[in-house]
């Protein structure tokens, strides 16, 4: 934490940190594109890609997730101020997800994409979630917060459904092995925890111990 | 098998078989007697150069003789354009054995720890002549044939693979069925220790994976049991060293890691039928006009495909192999028995 303060006592600390988590939430997809095209994603490199990206989206909606809990309990500034980001991230990872589905599986059959549209669960509780996100994504600038003023954070708490929409989306994708999703049920079971009352009036004073004991 | 969705039962009796269950006798006969015809000839020579970047295993010494006397490429593709082998390495590095993970590469990183040598197989049920073979022995007797078939995985993907075996047929007349003996029921190898799929507390799967066959769909001169592909022997990812290839179904009927084969009475519960009953039946013969409740069934992606050409090819009645087994299923409503 002491070089990460010396960091973030230059002028520009705050822009640097975000230019970190942004070069970070990239390097992804960098990473899976590269093997893509050095032919290192096996025989269906369109499915390579609409699954990591997928799994990409809902590891960036759960490090959204954990970022109050994480202040609360660091009170550090840092991860308010790329809260925004991450959620836009979110975003964008859900959206390439999506896109991936349309131009890789389905090759642009839009008559297909209608049809597998209403007639298939998961792909109903995808969209639905990504409609979500895309609510979430226009409504994240200051103009908006305030335009809706306190409808804005009733409106935000809409991520919560939507991370119940992923979990589920997930769940009917899964064949043969539950352990995986269990995982990430349980990840999200834990962030969502940190978020009840008397968790999160707690989460300050652990800080408080924290610091005394160090 | 996680959703719960009405089957679409409601449809007009227009609807029920397909029109190419509707074959002329001819057709079906002319078919039976190409394939027979083919078996017969049996192909040219096998020329080493088909296979030349293929790595070679590390099999007994008879399996590698008893592939130096393979009837090459005793079924072909009919259009070998269409139908273009796929890469070993695709082959072998792309796939499902839930034994080894639920990732498609999984089988491929994980399978080494499985040890093929020494393997035998029970041939056991409604047999008069059953028992506890070594894969030799079971194997030896028939003629190695190589068999080049279109794999159609219920996922909607699908490659063209040339398998090493020999009929089942064979297998079951030296095994001397009893006139009680009315399916086939096959069972993969049981051992956490080897199949680390097998340790997670999660799988849906209750090992040991189990399929089957109606005996006169086993009895078929299509049906397999391989021992090698691409002119060696099975890499144990894809289901060394005996596994079932059924070219007319769904990939998850050819069961892999065969440790039995038992002549039954009754039909036998299929592993992929216990978990969702909904999604896969007994039959689960490769059909474009019945959808699995999660995807379309009508199309499937020919890997290896690239990012911006899917390769989508639409999918045929009993993967192309309607000419030849058709017959078998005449009279029965395939959109209730999927």
């Amino acid at each position: 934490m002491a070089n990460l303060n010396r960091l973030m006592t230059l002028p520009n600390r705050w822009q640097l940190w975000r230019l970190g988590v942004f070069l970070a939430a990239l390097a992804p997809l960098v990473i899976w594109g590269w093997q893509v095209a050095s032919n290192a994603a096996g025989p269906e490199p369109g499915r390579y890609l609409l699954l990591n990206i997928g799994l990409g989206a809902l590891w960036m909606l759960l490090l959204t997730l954990s970022l109050t809990p994480l202040s609360r309990l660091t009170r550090w500034k840092g991860f308010a101020l790329i809260r925004r980001q991450l959620g836009l991230w979110t975003l964008a990872y859900a959206s390439l997800h999506m896109l991936s589905y349309a131009l890789f599986i389905l090759g642009l059959d839009w008559g297909m994409l209608g049809s597998e549209l209403v007639k298939r669960p998961y792909i109903i509780v995808g969209m639905l979630a990504l409609s979500g996100l895309v609510a979430l994504g226009v409504t994240s600038n200051r103009w908006s917060m305030r335009r809706l003023g306190k409808r804005w954070k009733s409106l935000h708490r809409l991520v919560y459904g939507i991370l119940g929409l992923a979990l589920l989306h997930f769940f009917w994708v899964v064949r043969a092995d539950l352990g995986e999703w269990l995982l990430y049920a349980a990840i999200s079971a834990l962030i969502m925890a940190t978020r009840l009352p008397p968790v999160a009036r707690t989460l300050p004073r652990l800080r408080y111990r924290f610091g005394r004991a160090s | 098998m996680l959703i719960k969705i009405a089957k679409p039962h409601d449809l007009s009796e227009s609807d029920v078989t397909p029109e190419s269950v509707y074959l002329s006798r001819r057709r079906f006969m002319g078919g039976m007697a190409g394939l027979g015809a083919g078996l017969a000839l049996g192909g040219p020579a096998h020329a080493e150069a088909d296979y030349a970047d293929v790595p070679d295993g590390d099999g007994p010494a008879w399996l590698k003789e008893k592939i130096d006397a393979t009837r090459w490429q005793a079924v072909t593709p009919r259009d070998p354009e269409k139908d273009k082998l796929a890469p070993f390495d695709d082959a072998s590095g792309y796939n499902n054995f839930y034994e080894f993970g639920s990732g498609k590469s999984d089988p491929a990183r994980r399978a080494g720890s499985l040890e093929t040598q020494p393997w035998s197989v029970v041939v056991d049920g409604e047999v008069n002549n059953g028992g506890r073979f070594a894969l030799e022995d079971l194997a030896s007797p028939s003629r190695f044939e190589e068999r080049i078939y279109r794999l159609r995985c219920v996922e909607a993907w699908s490659m063209v693979i040339p398998w090493l075996g020999i009929p089942l047929a064979e297998v079951i007349r030296r095994a001397e069925p009893t006139s009680r003996a009315r399916y086939v029921r096959f069972e993969t190898l049981v051992d956490p220790e080897q199949m680390p799929g097998q340790r997670s507390a999660f799988s849906l799967i209750d090992w040991p994976y189990v399929e089957g066959l109606r005996l006169d769909e086993a009895m078929h001169p299509l049906t397999l049991l391989a021992l090698g592909m691409y002119g060696r022997e099975l890499p144990n990812q894809n289901g060394a060293p005996l596994r079932l290839v059924v070219p007319w179904k769904y990939g998850f009927k050819s069961i892999k890691s065969i440790v039995r084969i038992s002549l039954v009475e009754e039909q036998p519960l299929n592993s992929w039928q216990q978990i969702a009953p909904d999604e896969y039946g007994f039959y689960a013969n490769v059909n474009p006009r019945v959808d699995h409740p999660r995807w379309s069934q009508a199309t499937e992606r020919r890997l290896p495909n690239s990012l911006f050409s899917p390769n989508t090819i639409d999918t045929l009645m009993f993967n192309g192999y309607a000419d030849e087994v058709a017959d078998l299923y005449a009279g029965l409503d395939l959109r209730t028995h999927y």
